[in-house]
């Protein structure tokens, strides 16, 4: 598989992810929530393809219905992440005088354990939260909010270090003594060059995010249980892996295929914005 | 170099009590309380009372001037006397946890030894296997074997450690009945048979934490190596016709190291933190599993104790990065 | 809970068969997934650590599996009867039974239960137990074998004191310069105390492991049959129960509050078996009846405002028949709970009337109340107001999943649910700066689990009158978190605090928890038993949800092979 095939490959198996999730309720339109208290935990069957949970509710629409969280707050949160670890690792390559401060932050930020700091943010932000956009969205935005927040250290980190390096590059130099203003020495000479570690940070910030959403709803701070998230499907599952295998394995293939595609978009893009080009 | 570190070294305390000031207060914020595990049969009155014992209901100022006092003076003089046999701090009251009504620097050094076997040994595990794959996965990039390297650590890191735990365990406690399913703490390593048994009953926490490691250097690794591969310098060698062992180890290695130094010794520190998660399923009872329950207790104390100790070599191991990486990198030149 | 002294006395006497050798079983194994902080009840009052102390700690009359009080320490209860408790009911006089002797050789007298009272009492100790130790103004010792515990007013139930394993026995001479603001300094004493019992404290390192070897100086030289215990710490339930039931690693494992179907199928492997034993312990969900509304500011979940749709009967009377405790049991405890429509198990078996689901009974009452569905949206009204409440609860599997069923239920009688659920160590804390504490109630209906300690529910039903109840005055501390106010309800409280006959006090505390049940205070679910798990070849356990479950691991052998 060359490099347009991982591209491919990535992004044909991430679509047709989305595509599941999204477009699947269409063609399988058992409601997630609804129970069926006669057939708990019930094996596979035409009614129920994938086995109902302990209540009674489809595992196939429970599926389909988490992917849509899971990718979402995936999404959402690594954007967040990366976006603020771009800014702060940039700054602080670039920007001596602000380099001390801002690392320093970091590393405030790294040794915060993310339970105390998620459940300080649900008494500060969730009543406030919910009244602004809905209690549905209100927790979304806060639970994203937390993910971002207790995972943008690492790729502010590696760039400050890929930063500090180019900017001892003579182009760099170059440019600076051209006159360059400092946003356009960012977006112009040191984003393309630190490109492949920012989509590197971003494959695993996705990562990072859904498996901290799983922990966050194993650790009980996540979302509530009529929302069932890949994740907590996990979580919930691991308890029955001896009995019912299938309960904690397909959230958890879906996860690892997710992560799978992002990680091969993120390879080909890495290569892709190599100024060099390929070897 | 010298006066760099120097400077950065006399930087360091100013920052660390901020740091402090900052956990500590957040930390405060937090909802969480020490009555919590309480049954609800003792009466509010009582539970109030224990409360005002514990010293909540001093003002913050008070208790933060306490804390940091007891945290960066008494403690560290206690160490001193014992190691010393001084009296620098006799009848000085210690930092106490709320839960054990015991100082909370005995209960975290009673935890490190666990730790630091399981939670290290894994990352030492992860490394040696994640630098040699991530180099050579750049090396022979879009071959089978960086396809399958690339894959395997994905679904590791994909894989969260509460499922591959149980999954570890289910296989080989048992159903195959090969190792043990609890860690045992009181193990003392004395001879050939002991050895044994704490090498067997660390082999699946180790596991399952090392995939963790290698999954992410490895990434950090071939990205790295892959930028050092195309650079000129690299061509410029094979151009000179060096062969290409000698390329890969003293151009390529070398300098892909860099940036991946950076993301191992700033993990370093999350060594001490312990593995939440991978220690409560284990039941390795290290720093990490103190953490949760001090956290589950609402046990104040102990919890911005282990995270200011955190921030602490969090600090420590950037202050040693940087150094590292001006060493390894003789471009950065530091004013 | 009535005390067949005789009964229990007989098989006391009678019961561990083939006098055996002290020591002779080996190594025992228990886990306790959530380990034990201290070994002294005194400083903790967690469950875990109460019960870990019980192997060495001891008080003079212990509760049975049954809830009912057998001597421990001493030969026979005082009673009225027996001329123990004075006519007028403040004094009770315990006589210590002959030869008792500390781990250290040292007699055990009536001065360490003096000491024990002054200790707990002590200013500035923040002593757990406090409430045991409740209106006691003197314990006196006439003789090293007799102590009087005097209180300022009758007690028409002087049990508190010693009973049970929330109040047992310190030795003076270890605690002596504890007292006070000292007690946390006493690290050592409070990490191995020295007690009575059967096993005296090697090694302890908190949350994680306590390591204790036979007492050399326990009064039955033929026990324990164990020669060391180890409680290992850590994990979670499910962790607990496989160790025992699927890999044999452990022998016991306390508290298995686990999915029926997972717990079923590792006790099918046949290593090992499930024990279930009832107590007071009852999950119910309460009602609020004040107006928790944001709007309201600082008067939200206050008696200022009562609730508005709560304050219906009809409305909190639909919310129980709308459920199938049968099913929420069968869901989420097994043969580990029994449905309840009680807060206080009747001696006649559930109402089986009140345990049947009636959802067109539900949907009858709510029309004749004047609330129906007048915009079609599927959620009553009336007045103006919508029947949307909100669910909260601690963090838990089984409480999620019946939070999803009962959301389901009431949203066929018309009633949407928004479901809230919350970190325990924050829902259970009952810190007043937080907004999501058990207290604060700022929801319609809450979920949990509700108890009493072993022998009277004085305290427990106490809870329901009117000035218990949080708010602001009180810095939101107090135990009636639904605020229901009710003056017949407080009449019969005090009615219950001077009734001297324990039948009267049955009688009594039947009426109240009739009352409770009738007015819709609290919608109780599920009576949960306490669920161990022990190896097949462990005899002599006796789950007890009225003390600690190890209360008497001085019997408990390895079976012969």
């Amino acid at each position: 598989m060359r490099r347009p095939f991982a591209l491919c490959a990535g992004v044909a198996l991430l679509t047709l992810i989305v595509l599941a999730v999204l477009a699947g309720p269409l063609l399988w339109s058992v409601p997630p929530e609804r129970m069926d208290l006669a057939a708990r935990n019930a094996g596979a069957s035409l009614a129920h393809p994938l086995g109902t949970d302990q209540l009674g509710r489809d595992l196939l629409a429970r599926l389909m219905a988490g992917g849509r969280i899971s990718l979402a707050v995936g999404g959402a949160a690594m954007l967040a992440a990366v976006a603020l670890g771009t800014v702060i690792g940039v700054v602080a390559g670039m920007v001596r005088w602000l380099d001390g401060p801002l690392m320093r932050l970091t590393d405030l930020f790294l040794s915060l354990p993310l339970l105390p700091l998620a459940l300080i943010a649900v008494t500060l932000f969730r009543a406030p939260l919910a009244a602004a956009l809905g209690p549905e969205a209100g927790l979304f935005a806060l639970i994203v909010g937390v993910i971002a927040a207790t995972s943008w250290m690492q790729t502010a980190r590696v760039l400050r270090g890929e930063v500090l390096a180019l900017m001892a590059r003579s182009f760099i130099a170059a440019a600076r003594s051209a006159g360059t203003p400092p946003l356009a020495l960012a977006t112009r000479h040191i984003l393309p060059n630190v490109a492949s570690a920012i989509a590197v940070s971003a494959t695993l910030a996705v990562a990072g995010a859904i498996i901290t959403e799983s922990t966050l709803s194993f650790l009980g701070v996540g979302f509530p249980p009529d929302f069932p998230s890949w994740g907590r499907l996990l979580a919930d599952g691991t308890a029955y892996l001896g009995d019912r295998p299938g309960r904690a394995l397909w959230p958890g293939a879906l996860i690892s295929l997710t992560v799978l595609a992002v990680a091969y978009i993120g390879d080909a893009l890495r290569d892709r914005s190599d100024p060099r080009g390929p070897r | 170099m010298i006066r760099y570190t120097l400077r950065r070294l006399v930087f360091a305390a100013p920052v660390l009590l901020a740091i402090s000031l900052v956990v500590f207060l957040l930390l405060d914020l937090a909802p969480g309380d020490p009555m919590a595990q309480l049954p609800l049969s003792i009466p509010p009155e009582v539970k109030a009372e224990m409360r005002r014992v514990l010293g909540l209901d001093a003002p913050l100022p008070v208790r933060f001037g306490k804390w940091a006092w007891q945290f960066y003076v008494i403690e560290p003089a206690t160490w001193i006397d014992r190691a010393l046999g001084t009296a620098l701090t006799e009848d000085r009251p210690r930092m106490i946890s709320w839960q054990t009504r015991a100082p909370v620097m005995d209960l975290i050094a009673q935890r490190l030894p666990q730790t630091l076997w399981v939670v290290g040994l894994a990352y030492v595990v992860g490394i040696l296997l994640a630098v040699p794959l991530g180099l050579w996965s750049a090396y022979r990039q879009y071959s089978a074997f960086d396809q399958l390297g690339g894959a395997v650590s994905i679904i590791g890191f994909a894989v969260p450690p509460f499922f591959s735990g149980v999954l570890l365990i289910l296989l080989f406690s048992v159903h195959l009945g090969w190792l043990p399913s609890s860690y045992d703490t009181t193990l003392r390593v004395t001879g050939w048979d002991s050895l044994l048994a704490q090498m067997r009953q660390m082999a699946m926490p180790v596991a399952v934490l090392s995939l963790q490691t290698t999954a992410l250097i490895s990434r950090y690794m071939r990205a790295a190596a892959l930028d050092v591969l195309g650079q000129d310098h690299v061509r410029a060698a094979r151009a000179r016709g060096s062969n290409e062992r000698r390329v890969l180890m003293r151009h390529v290695a070398r300098n892909a190291m860099l940036p991946v130094v950076s993301v191992i010794a700033l993990g370093l520190p999350q060594v001490f933190a312990g593995a939440i998660v991978t220690e409560q399923i284990f039941r390795v009872n290290g720093v990490g599993h103190l953490l949760i329950t001090s956290i589950q207790a609402g046990d104040l104390p102990t919890v911005q104790t282990i995270t200011v100790l955190l921030a602490v070599f969090i600090v420590l191991a950037n202050l040693a990065a940087d150094l590292i990486y001006a060493a390894l990198d003789p471009r950065i030149r530091y004013a | 809970m009535t005390l067949r002294i005789p009964l229990i006395l007989l098989t006391l006497l009678t019961a561990p068969p083939a006098a055996a050798e002290r020591g002779a079983d080996g190594d025992l194994r228990i886990l306790y997934w959530q380990a034990p902080s201290t070994l002294n009840p005194y400083l903790s009052g967690g469950i875990k650590d109460l019960e870990a102390a019980s192997l060495v700690l001891e008080p003079l009359a212990r509760y049975d599996p049954q809830g009912d009080m057998t001597p421990w320490l001493v030969d026979v209860i005082p009673t009225p009867q027996n001329g123990g408790v004075s006519a007028d009911r403040t004094r009770i006089t315990w006589t210590l039974r002959e030869g008792l002797r500390w781990s250290d050789g040292s007699p055990l007298t009536s001065h360490d239960l003096r000491f024990t009272w002054l200790y707990c009492t002590a200013e500035g100790g923040g002593c757990a137990q406090a409430e045991k130790f409740r209106d006691v103004i003197d314990v006196e010792t006439p003789d090293p074998r007799t102590a009087t515990v005097v209180f300022n007013q009758p007690k028409p139930f002087p049990y508190g004191p010693f009973v049970g394993p929330q109040s047992p026995i310190l030795q003076a001479a270890q605690f002596a310069d504890c007292l006070g603001p000292r007690a946390p300094t006493c690290v050592e004493a409070n990490f191995a105390p020295r007690g009575t019992g059967p096993y005296v404290v090697e090694e302890f390192r908190a949350g994680d492991v306590v390591r204790y070897r036979a007492n050399p100086e326990y009064r039955d030289p033929g026990k324990p049959a164990f020669a060391t215990v180890t409680i290992k710490g850590g994990g979670d339930a499910a962790a607990a129960a496989r160790a025992v039931l699927e890999t044999g690693e452990f022998d016991y494992a306390w508290n298995l509050q686990l999915a029926p179907e997972v717990l079923e199928r590792m006790e099918a492997r046949g290593k090992g078996r499930v024990a279930v034993a009832f107590g007071s312990l009852v999950e119910r969900v309460a009602i609020n009846f004040t107006d928790p509304d944001p709007a309201l500011g600082a008067a939200r979940s206050t008696r200022a405002h009562a609730h508005p749709m709560l304050s219906d009967p009809a409305v909190r009377r639909a919310l129980s028949m709308a459920l199938d405790r049968g099913v929420m049991t069968e869901i989420g405890y097994g043969r580990a709970g029994r449905p309840t429509c009680d807060l206080l198990p009747p001696p006649e078996g559930p109402d089986a009337a009140c345990l049947e689901q009636d959802i067109p009974g539900a949907r009858a009452l709510l029309d004749e109340a004047g609330w129906t569905d007048s915009d079609g949206d599927g959620v009553r009204e009336k007045d103006g107001k919508r029947l949307h409440l909100l669910l909260q609860t601690s963090t838990n599997a089984v409480r999620q999943d019946f939070q999803s069923i009962m959301k389901e239920w009431w949203r066929q009688i018309g009633i949407a649910t928004e479901l809230r659920n919350i970190d325990p160590s924050v829902f259970f804390g009952g810190n007043p700066d937080s907004p999501d504490t058990l207290q604060k109630f700022h929801a319609d209906l809450q979920m949990y689990a509700g108890a009493y300690d072993g022998g009277d529910a004085e305290p427990y039903l106490a809870t329901w009158s009117c000035d218990k109840a949080p708010g602001p005055e009180n810095q939101w501390q107090g135990a009636n978190v639904s605020r229901f106010c009710e003056p017949n309800y407080d009449a019969l409280v005090q009615e219950l605090a001077s009734a001297a006959t324990l039948d009267a006090r049955r009688a009594l505390e039947r009426r109240m928890n009739d009352m409770l049940v009738a007015e819709g205070a609290v919608i109780p679910l599920v009576d949960r038993g306490r669920v161990s798990a022990h190896a097949l070849d462990l005899e002599g356990t006796a789950v007890n949800a009225w003390d600690s479950e190890l209360w008497n691991i001085a019997d408990w052998r390895r079976a012969a092979q």
